[in-house]
């Protein structure tokens, strides 16, 4: 197959890939892949993200179906939040052994 | 014979063609997942090998006459739907290959009982490539029955009877050839109707002959190694 043919994705839908690392957790973004359809999808996402037995669960998700917001709308979306400290749970000790808190 | 060696070259060779994808895939993610399946079989292969000798002496230090592979597997990738055919002949049979031996109490017991759940991936990827292309485009469809029909006449070979093995490899035909049909009936593709061996070529790659293009495979796959001896990373 010469390099012309070679397109990204051949052409394919985007699909936003979810792993679970293992029970209890969750699913967190890995990374996105094309495919022709979901079941594809989640077949390519086994082999590029959790060939290294990094998974229990994977989901996949058209990237088309993510609404995201926009860099634009950073200052109004997540600025209010930084001068509020009594919003954090700071003035609490982490009990010892508790983990992904 | 020896049944290690004749399972492990089988593997062997199809790494080898399969890696020959690496940067060649119609796109990137299915070079990652040919590319992962030649190392199952690669894996494989070292297993099976190592239990007749040295490993890196058989795979790169034998001629083409002293490799007991099916020819199946030394077949050229051709096109997308060439190789995908392949891997359904080839992954069906390695699957219900290894289904039996891990049954068994055979020295190959233990490897086949990890192996058969690799080769169940394989398998399960060139089946849903083959309901995709089958299925697929005019384009796509046509190719696909072109390729399921060249590759048919090597596919005998795979039921020949091999000495030393604890299956009777005669008795899976049935079941192959059944799971084949469904495969390529839902995949709305016939199942091809000519021989499935030909006088020239029936048993023969267990036998040591080889056809034309595996030389050409055999010359790089081995090249460094004779080149630099006993190089290493």
């Amino acid at each position: 197959m010469s390099e012309g043919q070679r397109q990204e994705g051949g052409g394919w839908p985007l699909w936003e890939v979810f792993v679970r690392s293992r029970r209890g957790l969750s699913h967190t973004h890995a990374g996105s892949l094309h495919a022709p359809d979901a079941e594809m999808a989640l077949r390519n996402a086994r082999d590029l993200y959790t060939r290294r037995a990094e998974g229990v669960s994977i989901w996949v998700v058209p990237s088309a179906a993510v609404t995201a917001s926009s860099p634009d709308e950073k200052d109004p979306f997540f600025e209010p939040a930084a001068d509020k400290a009594y919003r954090h749970p700071t003035f609490y000790a982490i009990p010892e052994g508790v983990k992904h808190l | 014979m020896n049944a290690a060696l004749a399972l492990g070259d089988d593997a062997l060779v199809l790494a080898q063609r399969l890696g020959e994808w690496a940067g060649n895939a119609p796109v990137l993610e299915e070079d990652v997942a040919l590319t992962n399946i030649a190392l199952d079989l690669l894996g494989q292969a070292r297993t099976l090998l190592s239990l007749t000798g040295d490993e890196d002496e058989l795979a790169f230090r034998r001629e083409a006459h002293e490799f007991r592979n099916v020819q199946l597997v030394e077949q050229p990738n051709g096109d997308f739907a060439d190789t995908i055919a392949r891997q359904l002949y080839f992954s069906v049979y390695q699957e219900l290959l290894y289904g039996a031996l891990a049954e068994g109490g055979s020295e190959l017991a233990p490897l086949a009982g990890k192996a058969v759940k690799e080769v169940a991936y394989h398998r399960d990827h060139a089946e849903q490539w083959t309901l995709r292309l089958g299925d697929g485009t005019e384009e796509s469809h046509r190719r696909m029955q072109r390729a399921l029909g060249t590759l048919w006449r090597f596919t005998g070979e795979l039921f020949e009877p091999l000495e030393g093995l604890a299956v009777e490899l005669p008795a899976l035909h049935a079941p192959w050839r059944e799971r084949i049909a469904g495969v390529l009936g839902r995949a709305t593709l016939e199942i091809p109707e000519g021989a499935d061996r030909t006088a020239w070529s029936a048993g023969a790659g267990r036998q040591g002959v080889h056809t034309e293009p595996f030389g050409r495979m055999l010359a790089e796959m081995q090249y460094l190694h004779r080149a630099h001896p006993g190089a290493s990373w």
